[in-house]
């Protein structure tokens, strides 16, 4: 039985390697309220939440934490300066290769647009791993449901009030979430005479 | 009370699985469960369906998908930039070189960098040209469903047409990765635009013949009318796209609505149907082919100069023949090869229009040469979603025409 725990993403050579690779530095420009009517409606009724906000290559992102956020979605759905009335994607990230200790390891990202402005919109919510969970929002957009089935099936997020929670593409007796960082990538050693164990 | 209805009867139900809750009434004869799929001909793949009928009734519907996973964004995730471009062919496999535009639009993003005029207009004419394709695989197979099949054998010989300029172009018919981060691959060779040119001129007799052999017949529209409806503010709700969504009266086309590649310059219509049954979202289709001509029509007019990928040698790699005379080339072929491109850490959403709807590619980049996370957006995925809420109610043999009419692959929906 292998134990999908280990962090095999950290090994002390896999770090020092990381560090050596050099990296472009990334552009960090913050949204400014005055261009973007999502930060402004945010602020007005949930300051404490947002974490941080980017303007990267023409798309605009907020991050937020976790506690809010249906009503958040909902706000952004229901205010007319915003409108954003379709689930576009959604989906989640395991930031664990390269977050600092005090950040949380995912992150889900709402891929949202208006089928009026034809805006398009990243919200990301944060989630620790100490607790894996995050309301549904379902109750805003009805397709979230597969998606958020299919995150749970892939990064093992619980969501909570969710109607179906289950797996969706992987069998239903898989054991672990392939898509997590530290889900050991499969295949088998091929056996030579020199590492040969046991026969 | 026939013998074989008995039998139903008192048979144990099978197990289908969590999730699947059986409501059946102990007096009722006529409830059944019956699985539909994996392998089934009009499933149009490996979707396995499980439909409650009351008679010949649905009472629900549970599509069970992931027969075809095959983990391509875990896959993804340990490729450079350039080398997982050819995992995008293998995904939505009927319309590979959209599959291939949206994430080269998400990596350009990601790089900033410019593709020159003569790449983009042959990236449109591509696009096009497979979104026919595509669709003509639609109404051939859509059409075998129902059973009228003579018009498969003519839309696949329109299709092998398209599929040999592919082979012209790039030696490869289906997965040919031929639009890349940058630009394309190569430039037409010569005669391509030729067969290009004479395919567009003959297209509108070939779609007039389709349009007489079904458009009107009244066997087909009696067939297709007024079944799997759903209403506009539904379909949005469910998160449909492309030609799906169209049908039920939303004009939203990405390439009209979010311009890529010079689609802005181009003179087209988007159909929308009213009623969003089956019928109407045949009709869009079909008015579809349409439009893609008239967009090829135009493309192909004063085609624009110059080289087909950007000249940044950090993302593009050098012309064979100034490997041999240029140490600086040799270094850029040798370490795009090995190592591959950078992008700064930020992420990137490329989206496009495909032929079944927003296709859409979602990079998260941490600096390194390889994408840390790539998320596929696949419109089938939520078209499919919409299902249950279209086939409530209908005949068991028109949930092989509504699966049809939305026009899924399961290799969009699987990943």
């Amino acid at each position: 039985m292998v134990d999908f725990d280990v962090r095999l993403g950290l090994t002390p050579a896999d770090l020092a390697l990381r560090e050596l690779q050099i990296r472009r530095p990334a552009e960090y420009v913050p949204l400014n309220p005055d261009d973007s009517p999502e930060l402004r409606v945010i602020q007005a009724n949930f300051p404490d939440d947002i974490v941080s906000s980017r303007l990267f290559r023409g798309e605009k992102t907020i991050v937020v934490k976790k506690t809010n956020i249906v009503a958040i979605c909902k706000l952004l759905y229901q205010s007319p300066e915003t409108n954003y009335n379709y689930l576009s994607d959604m989906t989640a990230v395991d930031r664990l290769k390269f977050m600092k200790d005090d950040e949380p390891r995912f992150e889900i990202v709402y891929n949202i647009y208006s089928m009026g402005t034809f805006q398009r919109f990243r919200l990301k919510a944060q989630v620790s791993e100490d607790d894996q969970t995050i309301d549904t929002v379902e109750s805003v957009w009805p397709n979230a449901n597969w998606v958020e089935r299919e995150i749970f099936d892939m990064f093992g997020i619980t969501f909570n009030n969710h109607t179906d929670l289950r797996r969706i593409l992987m069998a239903d007796d898989w054991i672990g979430h392939p898509l997590r960082k530290d889900y050991p990538l499969g295949g088998e050693e091929v056996e030579f005479t020199y590492n040969v164990r046991g026969k | 009370m026939s013998t074989i209805e008995r039998e139903v009867k008192n048979r144990p139900l099978p197990d289908l699985g969590p999730g699947v809750t059986v409501e059946t009434d102990p007096e009722d004869d006529e409830l059944m469960i019956v699985n539909m799929g994996p392998q089934h001909p009009s499933t149009h793949g490996v979707l396995r369906l499980v439909v409650e009928l009351n008679g010949e009734n649905v009472m629900k519907a549970v599509p069970h998908i992931g027969y075809l996973h095959t983990g391509l964004e875990k896959t993804m995730e340990s490729m450079t930039y350039y080398k997982a471009l050819t995992i995008t062919d293998r995904e939505d496999y009927l319309s590979n070189l959209m599959n291939n535009l949206a994430y080269s639009l998400a990596v350009e993003k990601l790089m900033d960098v410019e593709v020159p005029p003569r790449a983009q207009r042959l990236r449109v004419i591509l696009n096009e040209l497979e979104r026919i394709a595509s669709h003509l695989l639609w109404l051939g197979t859509h059409a075998l469903d129902i059973g009228a099949m003579t018009l498969f054998f003519y839309c696949w010989r329109e299709r092998d047409q398209i599929l040999d300029m592919k082979e012209m172009l790039s030696g490869v018919r289906m997965m040919t990765s031929w639009i890349c981060p940058g630009g394309l691959r190569g430039d037409a060779p010569a005669g391509w635009f030729y067969k290009v040119q004479k395919f567009v001129d003959g297209f509108p007799k070939k779609l007039d013949e389709y349009n007489k052999l079904v458009s009107k017949n009244p066997i087909w529209v009696e067939r297709l009318s007024g079944i799997g409806v759903i209403s506009a503010k539904d379909a949005i709700a469910w998160g449909m796209s492309g030609p799906s969504l169209r049908g039920s009266g939303v004009a939203w086309d990405i390439r009209k609505a979010n311009p890529y590649c010079g689609y802005e310059e181009f003179q087209f219509d988007i159909p929308v149907g009213k009623n969003g049954d089956v019928y109407d979202r045949f009709l869009c289709r079909m008015e579809e082919l349409k439009q893609s001509h008239r967009i090829l029509v135009q493309a192909l007019k004063n085609i624009p100069g110059g080289p087909v990928i950007t000249e940044d040698r950090k993302m593009a790699p050098p012309p064979r023949a100034e490997l041999d005379t240029s140490m600086e080339s040799l270094i850029h072929h040798f370490k795009l090869f090995t190592e591959g491109y950078r992008p700064p850490i930020g992420e990137a959403y490329g989206v496009v229009e495909s032929a079944r709807g927003e296709k859409g590619y979602y990079i998260y980049s941490d600096g390194g040469n390889l994408p840390y996370r790539v998320k596929i957006k696949g419109p089938s995925f939520n078209n499919l979603q919409a299902l249950p809420e279209m086939i409530k109610g209908l005949m068991i043999a028109d949930t092989v025409a509504v699966i049809g009419s939305i026009d899924i692959v399961l290799g969009d929906i699987d990943r």
